[in-house]
């Protein structure tokens, strides 16, 4: 099982055992424009559902990331650091964030599966 | 800020058909970036050459007794020395206030006997105002469009559609015929390259903007690249690096004021600035690199070694040019050194920066 799931406010979350891959989507990417600087957490740090957990800055501003679900961090996509852009080039793959331990998995009901998160992005436009 | 519908240049349509993603910006519906996004639009232009449309701006004509009338009475408003203009000459310029405080920043061409000057989107209402309201003849001209094409490969491309073009060196004017069409253009910009700002009626705005992409060196290019290319450039930003609570003096402006206004004075806030010279400022603008690759955006505080607050930044991005972040600020004058340590308070963290040189991307104008 691992199916995506998407926040409002534009992460994306794929669960595979307690083990919960977090990044932004592509259309977060796309409105975003050119990725320049990513911020990630320690590992290690515990992360609250709805809390700022990354920045990603564009050329443009800076843009907080909020963690989808709360756990700790356990692993972070450190070649962001380096290729900031591999955000842009392929967000909902090996421009994932952080892999967080999931904790509670409630935290998962109310977020949006990929049919409802284009509904939601198509009602954005 | 004003309210209410924002308003579209004659190029509004061509921006929107070429995929452009609209903003708000002084008022205006502007394009910040095109399909190729900013980095690629900075990159073209600093390549080889970039269209900005830039309409919102304010263009005015100012006329007087013969142009020294008209050039003094400007000269009333500003610190900067135009009388001494010769026809086709263009000088950078601002208004001061009482305080010695910038009101805007614009360019000013001598014409024959009368100024073209061109000043911000988001003061040209008021700067329109205050020159009336100081019995400078002055008349806008919103029937008039601007573009800037900007880059190495823009004087080659002007110097095929107006071969007269080929003549002008950096910050000079001419009325020029580009592909039939008339326009004025001076040599100058906001990027720090080569390149033009040329004024073209708006009922050939679009007919202009769609022959010049045509070209093949040049792409449309956002504001979004128009303010990287700038910060890279060194160049400031009214509202952010300039504003009302600085002075020439303190944003290392005073190049543009001439010795002769500096003896003379005559210009509001003169008091204030000769006090400045004779004594020092107690912050000024410098450029500012971050070490690490975190941007240190416009209003992170800066800090000494110490931890103590000594400025702020006012601009502050990435440099695609040069591949990590730039910023511009003013610090106390004691850490205005090159090569002085400070810290950029980047969410809550100190981050190591240096007081750097400006330009941090070369001009590479077309001096002669």
């Amino acid at each position: 099982m691992s199916e995506i799931r998407y926040t409002k406010e534009h992460e994306w979350v794929k669960v595979d055992g307690d083990t919960a891959t977090v990044g932004i989507s592509a259309y977060a990417q796309e409105q975003l424009g050119d990725v320049v600087f990513v911020e990630l957490p320690e590992v290690g740090k515990q992360v609250e559902k709805g809390k700022e957990m990354a920045v990603v800055e564009s050329v443009k501003a800076a843009s907080e990331v909020y963690a989808p679900i709360s756990g700790e961090v356990t692993e972070v996509n450190a070649a962001l650091t380096d290729a900031p852009a591999t955000v842009n080039e392929d967000a909902m793959g090996k421009g994932w964030f952080a892999k967080l331990k999931l904790a509670n998995k409630a935290d998962l009901d109310g977020l949006m599966d990929e049919a409802a998160y284009k509904k939601y992005v198509d009602g954005l436009h | 800020m004003e309210s209410g519908p924002l308003k579209r240049t004659p190029l509004y349509d061509l921006h929107v058909e070429l995929g452009a993603k609209m903003v708000p910006f002084a008022g205006y519906d502007m394009p910040v970036q095109y399909p190729a996004g900013i980095l690629a639009e900075h990159q073209h232009t600093r390549a080889a050459a970039g269209l900005f449309d830039v309409s919102h701006m304010g263009q005015f004509r100012i006329t007087g007794a013969g142009y020294d009338g008209a050039a003094a009475s400007v000269e009333k408003l500003c610190p900067n020395d135009f009388r001494s203009l010769k026809d086709g000459q263009q000088r950078y310029g601002f208004f001061t206030n009482d305080r010695g405080g910038i009101l805007d920043d614009l360019m000013v061409t001598r014409e024959g006997d009368s100024l073209r000057m061109v000043v911000n989107a988001a003061c040209k209402d008021a700067d329109l105002a205050h020159l009336q309201s100081h019995g400078v003849k002055v008349e806008a001209r919103p029937d008039f469009a601007l573009l800037a094409l900007q880059g190495p490969k823009a004087g080659a491309v002007m110097a095929r559609l107006a071969p007269d073009s080929a003549r002008m060196t950096f910050m000079t004017g001419a009325t020029l015929t580009v592909a039939g069409i008339q326009c004025y253009a001076t040599r100058s910009g906001y990027t720090g390259e080569d390149g033009f700002e040329i004024s073209v009626p708006n009922a050939q705005a679009v007919e202009f903007t769609r022959r010049l992409l045509k070209e093949p060196e040049v792409k449309p290019i956002g504001l979004g690249a128009r303010d990287s290319l700038r910060l890279e450039a060194g160049l400031c930003l009214y509202g952010s690096d300039i504003t009302e609570r600085t002075t020439p003096v303190e944003a290392a402006l005073s190049w543009a004021i001439a010795e002769r206004r500096r003896q003379e004075g005559g210009y509001p806030g003169d008091a204030v600035l000769k006090k400045q010279w004779a004594e020092g400022v107690s912050r000024k603008r410098v450029g500012i690199l971050p070490e690490g690759k975190a941007p240190a955006r416009a209003h992170t505080e800066i800090a000494d070694d110490s931890g103590r607050e000594i400025g702020e930044v006012t601009s502050g991005g990435f440099g695609p040019s040069l591949g990590k972040p730039i910023a511009m600020g003013y610090v106390a004058t004691g850490s205005a050194a090159l090569g002085t340590s400070v810290n950029l308070v980047v969410r809550g963290k100190a981050l190591a920066g240096k007081v750097a040189k400006m330009p941090f991307a070369p001009h590479r104008y077309h001096r002669n």
